[in-house]
């Protein structure tokens, strides 16, 4: 064994998942890939309005500085700051390599790569390919994957699911079991080190905008094997999110960013239909409050507001909780060039044509800022992220790599529109690249023997789901996930309070207690879909107590968590230089004093422990407040 | 009947097993499209008869029409199930596998076929590695990237191998998908660096010839793929690489 070629596993098939493959393999580290299905149809195809960069084509003065800027304030100064520094600068070069594999970005007249307007952000940034920006991405880096998988340095394993890692004497991860989702065999797998790409956990919050597979379920097996879970209570909602049944689908910032404006009736109830509402009688509310940005404030902003606006003043749509969304006074031909895809999607489902009538819309559960604790080491000579430091994106486990939205890095309180593209990107090209220098750094003889370790772990698995398929409990695991969900979304969502969130944390530990006794309906041995949503529903838990617990104890607002019980507003009316302004600052600084820390929570039998940790902000010190006016 | 949803569906509990029919109804809602009918249904697995069975399996994930996971034959047509709504289909639903590729189990098929044959294809830039060369690709007219962009959204999905007439299981027809990646991968300013590979690819067995031009994988595409227009396109390519392969240039 220890003269085989190094190998890594990379758990996870989204755009991070895949860009740490690409670069494993260029690095001469041959990888085992898993996905529960094939990794083209992963969530990061959901992504629509596109890709930030600073490409500055647009005639406006764009500074990589400012990208760094407003990612930082975006998050209300709670991520890391020389991660975000090194990101930024380096979202040219990815765009670059992008179009190199052949993504189709929208074009300009001349040729070149078009920018968009997005959220939170004065200058047009944003790359995009029509509005299916990360369905075009993903197979940018699919096809250069199967490149790969062709000359045989990549094994798929498609239709796996990662039921655990596998610890080493010393507590180094050295590999995974995983779940055949046909033959519904456990087997267990080794590798010199493993990356987990697995993506949000929208499910926790039953209905969100996240595909049906984004249970953050690998995570919270990680952090229940001990790996750090930071910033779980930063959950983003997103403005516009399409009301459904089933699932609450995106309607992209980017139509915003193109013009989109978003208002309710004036009059409460007001039955009349939008078209025949005169402009003086409807409610621009994002203009009104935020003149400087307008419609496109960030995402936290504008859905506090949509909140406000429904829930405090009683003025959604027909009494319901919706606003609208409205492209109608935008050429149409304009709009279905820039947004096509998009609009398809809203027209499939609700019917109506978004060019003539106004769309409903409500938040949604969409991003989770938090995720599993990543290192990173800081290089002197730039400040920014050390290139090749085998301690980037290492979780708190030695050996276990984390990257894209299942880590806790770059956005902090709140992830500006269009980012996500690009850590998703980022953040798999570093820890491919930081999992390939930790691989060559570290020598293979004396390692902790593993044989017995990988045949315990499996039998282990192998164990669980036996018990389950055997289990006769009286609990249904559907129904379960539906009161999870309901939980979530009514005490941990958009505006919290502690007496809900004590109410959240006693639901999900009965929740937990009672999803030991699941029965299934199905005990099939083979393709059997319910075992694995048994366990998948179990780690959810698991996952919504982290979430609940660093609400309950974060004690103010910041970015996505805001407790109106310690909200401090700025003085209406007042600006820098203003006294009530300046008063306002020297507050805000001393919350920042108590608060400004990423909250990290370990698991225990118990229950999550949380503790917290200090934010390097050595990039731009907190001194002026996030202010959108 | 009207506040019902009723459900003929086709079970197969193995690859090697034969298949079997269950009837399901579920309370009426109009926002019901096949899958959350299908979660419905998963929830309460019983059948009309009142027996309480394995609930139905199949494969899904974004539910918004872009991941390509949830195709099937929804009244007899290989379409996405997540938006196929209820209220525009006739009753019962009958919803069966994808019967051109190998059942795995109930409505969930084996697509490798798909992606092996993008493998066969070269349905990919040749470029020296993913890192930064400090310059982009060429510069692309927006005229060409209407018809790239129209490719490249290409799912997956496998509707229009399902509808195409010759490919299957026992064939080795390439199908309508990869052949129009081919054009995708040909029309990029570097990817034509490898367009005779690709070519050559479809010009063998299994190969472009083996489509008969019966319009049946642009009708059923959900994305709206020019796909006959791409394989028309390819004909053409392929016979001009035919005179360069005899004539040389």
């Amino acid at each position: 064994m220890s003269t085989a070629k190094p190998t890594a596993i990379v758990v996870g098939g989204g755009l991070g998942g895949l860009w740490a493959t690409l670069r494993l393999v260029e690095a001469g580290i041959s990888v085992d890939l898993f996905a529960l299905f094939e990794v083209k149809r992963s969530h990061s195809a959901c992504a629509q309005g596109g890709i930030n960069a600073v490409l500055d084509t647009k005639g406006q003065g764009d500074t990589v500085w400012q990208h760094i800027v407003d990612t930082i304030k975006g998050g209300a100064y709670l991520a890391d700051q020389p991660p975000i520094k090194t990101m930024c600068e380096e979202a040219p070069g990815l765009i670059r390599t992008f179009e190199r594999m052949g993504v189709t970005f929208s074009r300009t007249p001349e040729g070149l790569l078009d920018l968009r307007l997005f959220g939170g952000v004065k200058y047009k940034r944003t790359v995009f390919a029509g509005a299916s920006t990360g369905q075009q991405l993903l197979y940018g880096v699919d096809e250069q994957v199967r490149r790969y998988e062709d000359q045989g340095l990549v094994r798929k394993h498609e239709w796996w699911e990662m039921l655990s890692l596998v610890l080493d004497g010393d507590g180094r991860c050295r590999g995974i079991t995983a779940l055949d989702l046909r033959s519904l065999q456990v087997e267990s797998f080794s590798a010199d080190a493993v990356i987990l790409a697995t993506g949000g956990l929208g499910l926790v919050f039953g209905k969100s905008t996240n595909s049906s597979n984004s249970t953050g379920a690998a995570a919270s097996r990680a952090y229940q094997q001990g790996a750090w879970f930071m910033n779980g209570e930063f959950i983003q909602y997103h403005p516009t999110g399409m009301i459904g049944d089933d699932k609450l689908r995106l309607m992209s910032e980017a139509s915003r960013g193109e013009g989109a404006r978003i208002w309710t009736p004036r009059r409460a109830g007001d039955p009349r239909d939008p078209r025949s509402i005169p402009e003086d009688e409807r409610f621009y509310f994002l203009e009104e409050w935020y003149p400087a940005y307008g419609n496109t404030v960030p995402r936290d902003v504008a859905s506090r507001a949509i909140w406000k606006v429904v829930k405090h003043l009683g003025l959604g749509v027909r009494g319901e909780d919706r606003v609208y969304l409205d492209l109608t006074h935008l050429p149409a031909d304009f709009v279905r060039r820039r947004l096509g895809a998009i609009l398809e999607i809203y027209e499939t489902f609700t019917g109506a044509d978004p060019t003539e009538t106004p769309m409903e819309i409500f938040p949604a559960p969409h991003y989770s800022m938090g995720g599993l604790w990543i290192d990173w080491e800081q290089d002197p000579a730039t400040g920014g992220m050390k290139h090749g430091s085998p301690r980037n994106h290492q979780t708190s486990i030695p050996g276990l790599f984390a990257c894209g939205e299942c880590d806790g890095g770059y956005h902090g309180a709140n992830r500006l529109g269009a980012n996500s593209l690009l850590s998703a990107s980022f953040s798999g090209r570093v820890a491919g690249e930081s999992a390939a220098a930790y691989i060559s750094g570290r020598s293979r003889a004396g390692r902790p023997d593993l044989e017995g370790v990988l045949g315990a772990e499996q039998r282990r698995q192998d164990e669980i789901n036996r018990a389950l398929l055997a289990s006769d409990g009286p609990e249904n695991p559907f129904a379960l996930h539906r009161e999870l969900g309901q939980i979530m979304t009514d005490k941990v969502g958009v505006e919290r309070d502690n007496r809900s969130l004590d109410e959240a944390l006693t639901g999900l530990a009965d929740l937990q207690e009672r999803s030991r006794r699941l029965g299934l309906d199905d005990r099939g041995p083979w393709a059997n879909a319910s075992l694995p949503y048994a366990r998948q529903v179990q780690d959810m838990i698991v996952l919504a107590r982290v979430i609940a617990a660093g609400a309950r104890q974060r004690d103010e607002c910041r970015g996505s968590h805001h407790k109106p019980e310690f909200e401090m507003e700025i003085p209406a009316g007042k600006f820098p230089g203003d006294p009530e302004f300046e008063e306002y600052v020297v507050r805000w600084k001393e919350n920042n004093e108590r608060w400004l820390k990423a909250t990290v929570a370990q698991h225990t039998p118990e229950g999550p422990a949380v503790d917290f940790r200090p934010v390097d902000t050595s990039v731009l010190p907190p001194e002026t407040p996030r202010d959108y006016r | 009947m009207a506040d019902t949803i009723r459900f003929r569906i086709r079970r197969q509990d193995h690859p090697d097993s034969g298949p079997y029919w269950q009837e399901f109804a579920i309370p009426y809602r109009r926002e019901h499209n096949v899958v959350s009918a299908l979660l419905a249904i998963r929830e309460n697995p019983v059948t009309i008869d009142g027996e309480r069975v394995a609930p139905p399996v199949w494969d899904s994930n974004c539910m918004e029409e872009v991941c390509g996971s949830c195709s099937l034959r929804v009244n007899g047509r290989a379409r996405q199930a997540c938006s196929a709504l209820v209220d525009t289909l006739e009753q019962p639903i009958v919803l069966e596998p994808m019967l051109t590729f190998p059942v795995v189990r109930d409505l969930l098929v084996d697509r490798s076929a798909m992606f092996d044959n993008l493998r066969r294809v070269k349905a990919w830039i040749d470029i020296d590695g993913s890192w930064d060369i400090h310059t982009g690709a060429p510069r692309i007219s927006p005229q060409e990237w209407d018809l790239n962009y129209a490719l490249s959204r290409c799912m997956t999905c496998g509707c229009c191998m399902d509808a195409c007439p010759h490919f299957g299981l026992d064939r080795d027809f390439i199908g309508p998908a990869p052949l129009a990646q081919v054009l995708l991968m040909n029309s990029h300013p570097t990817g034509k660096y490898s367009r005779a590979d690709r070519l050559h690819a479809i010009m063998s067995d299994g190969g472009l010839t083996d489509c008969s031009s019966a319009q049946n994988c642009v009708r059923v595409c959900p994305k709206h793929v020019p796909l006959t227009a791409a394989i028309g396109k390819l004909g053409r390519q392929t016979t001009a690489q035919l005179l360069r392969d005899i004539f040389g240039g």
